[in-house]
């Protein structure tokens, strides 16, 4: 079992692609840099230090040092590392446990010394690869982080940019805010002499109405009457008799469930029946109760009382009138929607005569259209207004653009803000089944290519890479929910790319994506020549 | 990459919504209660002490090899034939069927591995009122009393076993159905013929009653063409407290009375998401029960396939134990009885009782009849890993590397459905594992494997080579209008293969040729999954008792179905390799016998710790009932488990047959160093900790294979006597020398294990620590803790170097683990072959015994016609419980002796021998001086 003795192996070392060959003894596995440790003939200390040993017992295939040290060119210590030195390529450990367990390692087959696997050396040829591969990166690198310092200097300019439109928006703001005052005042001043002539004309008009609408509902009280009369002459011999009231038992007058012909008396003067004259004098004794036998007849709604009429209050005046509701609309929209229906009943009781036009059709005057003075201080009064509320849009869209502004300058682009050229665009990646789509910093979704709705794969969360490059990773969360389980989320995955690429997509563990995601924003600092691998690392 | 149910067929995706959907328990209102279970409620009826039947002991006849005699039953006058075997080994044989019925009964084909040999029985004595037969061994006898007709085993003045002691031995007989519409009552015919017409006597007696021939359970209808034809029998056990076994139920390792609520029902179901500790039927049936106390171990094993209920009662059941001593000062206790009564649907009554009187005894009468655990390949003894589903081949290989890169060892990495080109198995999903054989010999190159799901449903799909060569044999299973049986699975509408018929099962073991199943490679395996089989639209998501089987019905072979799938796959493996490799094969459903084809998983788990605890009597239950190669899905199969119970469950599956790992599609990764490093470290450890032990772990196995040990014990089986251990079910034993009380509680700082064996000792295997057997030990635990014991007087063979895979390990050193006891002595084994072939049939293996006396530890070759060459070499020994020797001296075969060094750690009494490097298979003696 020769695994078990140990052997001074000569190493034979490529100085960089093997100009010169330079033997190096020391025992299996051991790096250059420990060499001095495994000196042959002298008793070996444990690495630990914690006991010593004869030498002969490094590399004998038997476990001595609780650190491993002891073996490090066979797999007996359960902890140890194996060095392979890869001539030709980088350099590695491995765990002991791969030492001639038939399984190729070490790309210098040097970890397989003893287990008749076939191992070719293939370092040169990996060393060759990585190095093509390592310079194809790190053209890709340099290229891309040329285009990140561009993209930085954008970004920076980007900002200085936002910052200059902030301040100049900033000013635009505050002349804004001065010509809102101006034009309120201008507003106010323009209303007043508006609001005294409407006063005026609703006054006149409303003393008019107030007389029409009384002829109006007297005119009806007595159809009314008229009709409940024929309802109760029940024999049609034209008078209301005590027993034709008496079928109408709402109009018992104590609602005691028993309406007697007492009452009914009662009710129609003391007398057995009245003809129509006689009841118009008791009119006012039914009306209140009674129900008609006709249902499909609709009885006249009883008016509000003219005395709970509000007068116009001159500080809600402008939400009187439709002409105006139009426009304030628009502003008080949100806060009016729930409401609506409650606002309409407080404030319009007062008929205008827009709402008493729906209202009432044609049986009810309509107010006279306004005299010429009057129409000339309205328009006045509009256009001050509409200058107003234009002014006053204007101040909002600028307050929204400094939201905007302070939020993107305040946004955590990286150090350097060189993602921020991701900010409101958006990749796609088309696979076999589904086109997804990344919208860096808002959110990724997925919607299939025949057919279907779209469903949101995350929204923004929060850069979310290890802590010593948090930059390399986005997570989008609180996607649509998955079928028995949780809501869907996406991992951006960032690496260094000249171009900027969504290249590919997974879902590793259900309803978790994985998106990966090239830009040159995340590429580093090209290694200069001296931190190139290399495979003199040890001389 | 939509969720699953976006990738489901519409009508699955409604079948889902109602299966899956609610809370996370078993909806039992799919499942079926004895009441709901006509023949059971029939059976479950009948009063005991009224039993009808009535021995026609002038109808004996006694060969060479059995006693036959007619039973009938004076209600209907129906005749039975009654026969009685004595098979080697201390069995008895009951067999009962009808003496003509109106059409042959099922009887079980292909479980028994053989015509059980029988054994002469002879003639004691005989009279008007029974017969007494000599059952050879130690006096033991079979009483046959004619009226009632009862037979009862005695050995000496004990009785050990009565059959229909109680009465309910109840045969329904075949019968014509009669036209109920003409004649709703059963006509009192004044014939009262004496003579033995019986044919026209008994039709007019028999009642009709609701479900004797048809039955409706939730819209499902059964129609029963041939009747009401269940058996049942009942059996006392006088002295028993103690009854196990009877597998697959989720419940304790003691089986529970059932006066109070369903017996245990044994027929195989698909049960999503089941419930613990109660009765219902799960994925498996072993109709097989042990029964045990102090003096004796007995079993029965009852041979019928259909859906069977088992109940139990005992008249100590209710009593506590001051109850019991009470009894005991006054002298006044009757002795404790358990009644066990068995109820089939169809078939016959065929009953092998086995007579121990050892649990040993027990297990090699079991292994005589229906054969040993299969001798796995020593690879699928380590790690698996699986989940639903490893996404594509980029994913399979990312998973492997790393657990490279974590230095985690693994052996197998697992497929489930989803690498299938649309659940057609056989086959491959074009995109995500279009180039199989690279995957496979990727995996190959790290000597690792694979396994792949292949189910027993064929999805019904013209285009299917599988589905058109089974139809155009005529292999399907066919409903009860001879066209082929489609019910619902995974494929969509899916058809069912008849495994009963051999010529079936031929041809799809042929399909695992490698020029017929595409795509694979030597080192990929199967997996038997829905092999109960499940039927997502049938009754109980199983197949409708009246589909056909040839002549037979499927109420006569359901719980067969699965034990024949994983029969022809196995033999498939088999096969292809031109009969040289052993097989892998798992399956979920399983019978009496199934241990010959491969292992068993305790199925669709949850991630909760109760579920981690009930893996170990699930598996303790099996084990008695010779299925050794058990498992349940570590981390559990639904849900997702806290980090703690992931490495809790690591840690027990560890020590448990089947190590595998496994979760559901919906949940999230958790491949073992998804927790941060500490965990990872944590599982690395126990999963280290199992490969460390494959040497003993083979060597159980072997053993298993020859002698129906089970591999995972509880621990009366070894402490028969110590009453402390029969119910024991949070710790166990791994063969004889190896105690588990894995931790299976949440945020514990201490377990309490019993330690059995009052003059031995036991070795905590981490700190060497030494503690005396018969005591409850509280260990104090952190979440590192996996409490283990070697026993004193035991020798462990271990391979300490840990290797990213088993079969990276094959030529590495061994480290003897020599546990001495109070007497300083041990015992132990060694095996080795080449851990995958069929040679060790053919000798080719080492097998030591390993003995320390005396101060000498010696290797004898314990089969010295066998022959193996190993390269591997023992690299040290420790000893444990030793005292200083001045010197050890090695002594070879050919004489030659040298010094080995040695070191020793007196405050443990730890003695290691340094690299004395005999090789393994060669004889030595080693001296203490």
């Amino acid at each position: 079992m020769s695994s078990r003795f140990h052997q001074l192996l000569p190493m034979l070392l490529l100085l960089s692609v093997g100009v010169s060959a330079v033997e190096v003894q020391r025992p299996r596995g051991v790096p250059l840099s420990k060499r001095q440790f495994y000196e042959e003939g002298k008793p070996f200390t444990c690495l630990d230090g914690s006991h010593s040993i004869p030498f002969d017992r490094v590399n004998d295939d038997y476990c001595d040092c609780q650190d491993g040290s002891d073996e490090p060119g066979t797999a007996a210590c359960p902890n140890g590392s194996f060095h392979c030195t890869n001539a030709g390529f980088r350099p590695a450990f491995i765990p002991s446990s791969r030492i001639n367990d038939g399984i190729c390692d070490c790309c210098d087959t040097t970890d397989e010394y003893n287990s008749g696997a076939a191992c070719q050396n293939t370092c040169r040829e990996m060393g060759h690869k990585e190095r093509e591969s390592l310079q194809k990166m790190a053209e890709i690198a340099k290229e891309g982080f040329v285009l990140k310092q561009q993209l930085i200097q954008e970004a920076k300019r980007g900002i200085e940019d936002k910052k200059a439109k902030l301040v100049d928006v900033q000013v635009v703001k505050k002349d804004l805010e001065e010509k809102v005052e101006a034009l309120r005042t201008v507003k106010e001043t323009a209303e007043q002499p508006e609001k005294e002539a409407k006063e005026r004309h609703l006054k006149n008009f409303t003393i008019r109405w107030y007389y029409q609408k009384a002829l109006i509902r007297m005119e009806k009280d007595k159809a009314r009457m008229a009709v409940v009369f024929l309802e109760l002459d029940d024999d049609a011999d034209g008078l209301v008799s005590v027993s034709e009231l008496l079928s109408h038992s709402e109009l018992d007058p104590d609602s005691d469930a028993s309406f007697t012909e007492a009452e009914a008396q009662g009710l129609l003067g003391g007398v057995d029946k009245v003809d129509t004259e006689a009841f118009e004098a008791v009119w006012n004794n039914l009306k209140e109760k009674y129900v008609s036998e006709v249902t499909t007849y609709t009885a006249a709604p009883v008016e509000t009382p003219p005395e709970e009429v509000r007068e116009p209050a001159s500080d809600n005046e402008s939400e009187q009138y439709p002409e105006d509701d139009v426009q304030e609309d628009e502003e008080e929209e949100d806060e009016e929607d729930e409401d609506d229906d409650q606002d309409d009943a407080d404030y319009k009781t007062p008929p205008t005569p827009a709402t008493q036009e729906k209202k009432d059709d044609d049986d009810e005057g309509t107010m006279p259209p306004y005299d010429q003075e009057t129409q000339n201080l309205i328009d006045a009064a509009q256009k001050a207004r509409d200058d107003f509320d234009e002014a006053e849009r204007a101040l909002r869209e600028v307050d929204d653009q400094i939201t905007n502004l302070e939020k993107e300058i305040s946004f955590d682009f990286g150090p350097n803000a060189e993602f921020a050229y991701f900010y409101s665009q958006c990749y796609e990646l088309s696979t076999s089944e589904y086109i997804y789509r990344l919208c860096p910093f808002n959110r990724v979704s997925q919607k299939p290519k025949y057919g279907g709705s779209e469903t949101n794969l995350g929204t923004w969360g929060k850069w979310a890479g290890p802590e010593e490059n948090v930059y390399s990773m986005m997570k989008y969360e609180h996607g649509t929910g998955c079928w028995q389980g949780p809501n869907r989320s996406t991992t951006v995955k960032l690496t260094c790319g000249k171009e900027t690429v969504v290249t590919s997509t997974s879902e590793p563990s259900r309803c978790e994506y994985l998106m990966e995601f090239t830009s040159p924003a995340i590429c580093g600092e090209p290694p200069s020549r001296d931190s190139e691998p290399r495979d003199h690392e040890e001389l | 990459m939509a969720s699953f149910a976006e990738r489901m067929a519409s009508a699955l995706v409604l079948w889902l919504a109602v299966y899956l959907s609610g809370t996370w328990a078993v909806d039992k209102g799919n499942f079926k209660t004895c009441d709901q279970s006509s023949f059971c409620k029939r059976q479950r009826a009948l009063k005991p002490g009224e039993s009808p039947y009535r021995a026609l002991l002038e109808t004996m006849e006694l060969t060479n090899t059995r006693l036959t005699l007619q039973l009938i039953n004076d209600n209907n006058k129906v005749h039975l034939l009654l026969e009685l075997y004595r098979l080697q080994g201390n069995i008895t044989r009951v067999k009962i069927n009808e003496l003509k019925p109106l059409k042959p009964r099922y009887e079980v084909p292909d479980v028994l591995i053989r015509e059980p040999p029988t054994e002469p029985l002879s003639l004691l004595s005989q009279d008007e009122n029974g017969v007494v037969l000599s059952l050879g061994v130690e006096s033991q006898r079979v009483i046959i009393s004619a009226r009632p007709f009862r037979l009862d085993i005695v050995e000496g003045h004990e009785v050990l076993m009565s059959l229909n002691s109680r009465g309910l031995l109840a045969f329904e007989h075949l019968r014509m159905r009669k036209d109920t519409q003409a004649d709703p009552e059963p006509e009192k015919k004044e014939e009262a013929d004496p003579d033995n017409q019986a044919e026209t006597a008994k039709e007019e007696e028999e009642k009709v009653e609701e479900g004797m021939w048809e039955e409706t359970f939730k819209s499902h209808s059964d129609g029963k063409p041939n009747g009401p034809s269940s058996v049942s029998l009942d059996f006392s056990l006088p002295g028993v407290e103690h009854v196990y076994g009877i597998p697959e139920h989720a419940d304790t390792l003691r089986l529970k009375t059932t006066d109070n609520g369903d017996p245990y029902r044994l027929y195989n179901l698909d049960v999503f998401q089941y419930e613990l500790y109660n009765p219902m039927a799960l994925y498996g049936a072993v109709p097989v029960m042990l029964a045990h106390h102090a003096q004796r171990t007995t079993g029965v094993f009852w041979l019928n396939a259909a859906e069977t209920w088992v109940d139990i009662s005992s008249n100590t059941a209710g009593k506590t134990v001051f109850g019991k001593m009470l009894d005991y000062v006054q002298g006044s206790s009757e002795t404790p009885q358990t009644d066990v009564r068995w109820i089939s649907e169809s078939g016959i009554i065929d009953v092998f009782i086995m007579l121990g009187p050892t649990p040993k005894d027990v297990f090699s009468q079991y292994a005589s009849l229906t054969g040993t655990q299969s001798f796995p390949p020593l690879t699928s003894l380590g790690y698996h890993q699986c989940r639903w589903n490893y996404n594509d081949q980029e994913d399979v290989q990312s998973v492997d590397a790393g657990f490279d890169e974590h230095d985690i060892p693994y052996d197998f990495i697992w497929l489930d459905i989803e690498h299938t080109d649309g659940k057609r198995y056989f086959t491959w999903d074009p995109h995500k594992f279009a180039t199989p054989k690279e995957m496979l010999q990727g995996i190959m190159d790290k000597k690792r494997k694979m396994v792949a799901i292949v189910d027993p449903h064929i999805k019904v799909d013209s285009n299917y080579k599988i589905h058109n060569e089974i139809r155009s044999r005529g292999f399907y299973i066919k409903n009860k209008d001879g066209g082929d049986y489609e019910g619902w699975c995974w494929p969509g509408s899916a058809g069912y293969p008849d495994f009963t018929r051999a010529d079936m099962r031929a041809w799809w073991a042929s399909m695992f040729a490698y020029d017929q199943y595409e795509g694979s490679m030597e080192n990929l395996y199967t997996w038997n999954d829905m092999n109960e089989p499940s039927v997502f639209n049938g009754p109980e998501v199983t197949m409708h008792k009246d589909a056909m089987h040839g002549d037979w019905e499927h109420r006569d072979v359901h719980n067969l179905y699965g034990f024949y799938v994983q029969m022809a796959t196995a033999e498939g493996l088999i096969q292809r390799s031109g009969g040289v490799e052993r097989p892998f094969v798992l399956t979920r459903a399983f019978f009496a016998g199934s241990q010959r084809y491969g292992a068993v998983w305790t199925g669709d788990n949850a991630a909760e710790w109760d579920h981690l605890k009930i893996s170990i009597p699930m598996c303790l239950s099996l084990g008695l009932v010779g299925i050794s190669f058990c498992g349940a899905d570590v981390g559990g199969f639904f849900k997702s488990p806290s980090t703690e119970l992931l490495v809790r469950w690591y840690q027990t599956g560890a020590y448990q047959p089947f190590f595998r790992a496994h979760a559901h599609l919906d949940t999230p990764r958790r491949e073992p160093w998804l927790f941060g490093p500490e965990n990872t470290a944590l599982i690395r450890d126990a999963v280290r900790q199992r490969y460390t032990l494959m040497p003993y772990w083979y060597l159980q196995f072997y053993q298993a294979h020859h002698t129906g040990q089970p591999v995972m014990r509880p621990l009366w089986v070894e402490y028969p006597q110590d009453p402390a251990t029969f119910a024991l079910d949070d710790e166990f034993l791994i063969g004889r020398d190896l105690l588990v009380h894995p931790v299976t509680e949440e945020g514990v700082r201490g377990v309490t294990a019993y330690l059995p064996g009052k003059d031995e000792v036991w070795f905590d295997v981490h700190t060497f620590q030494k503690h005396n057997g018969a005591q409850n030990l509280y260990i104090p635990v952190t979440i590192s803790s996996i409490p283990v014991f070697q026993r004193g007087g035991s020798i462990i063979p271990r391979k300490l170097r840990v290797r990213r895979s088993s079969s990276c390990m094959e030529h590495d050193p061994y480290s003897l683990y020599v546990a001495l006891n109070p007497q300083r002595t041990a015992e132990g084994e060694l095996y080795i072959d080449d851990g995958h072939t069929f040679n060790y049939e053919k000798k080719e293996f080492v097998h030591r015994r390993l003995s320390f006396a005396n101060n000498l530890l010696s290797s004898v070759d314990l089969a010295p016609d066998a022959q193996f060459t190993t390269h591997s070499w023992i690299e040290r020994i420790i000893i444990l419980g030793a005292s200083k020797p001045s010197k050890v001296t090695l002594k070879t075969a050919d004489g030659q002796e040298s010094h080995i060094d040695f070191e020793f750690d007196a405050s443990m009494s730890v003695l290691t021998l340094r690299k004395p490097g005999m090789n393994s298979g060669a004889d030595w003696t080693v001296m203490l001086q």
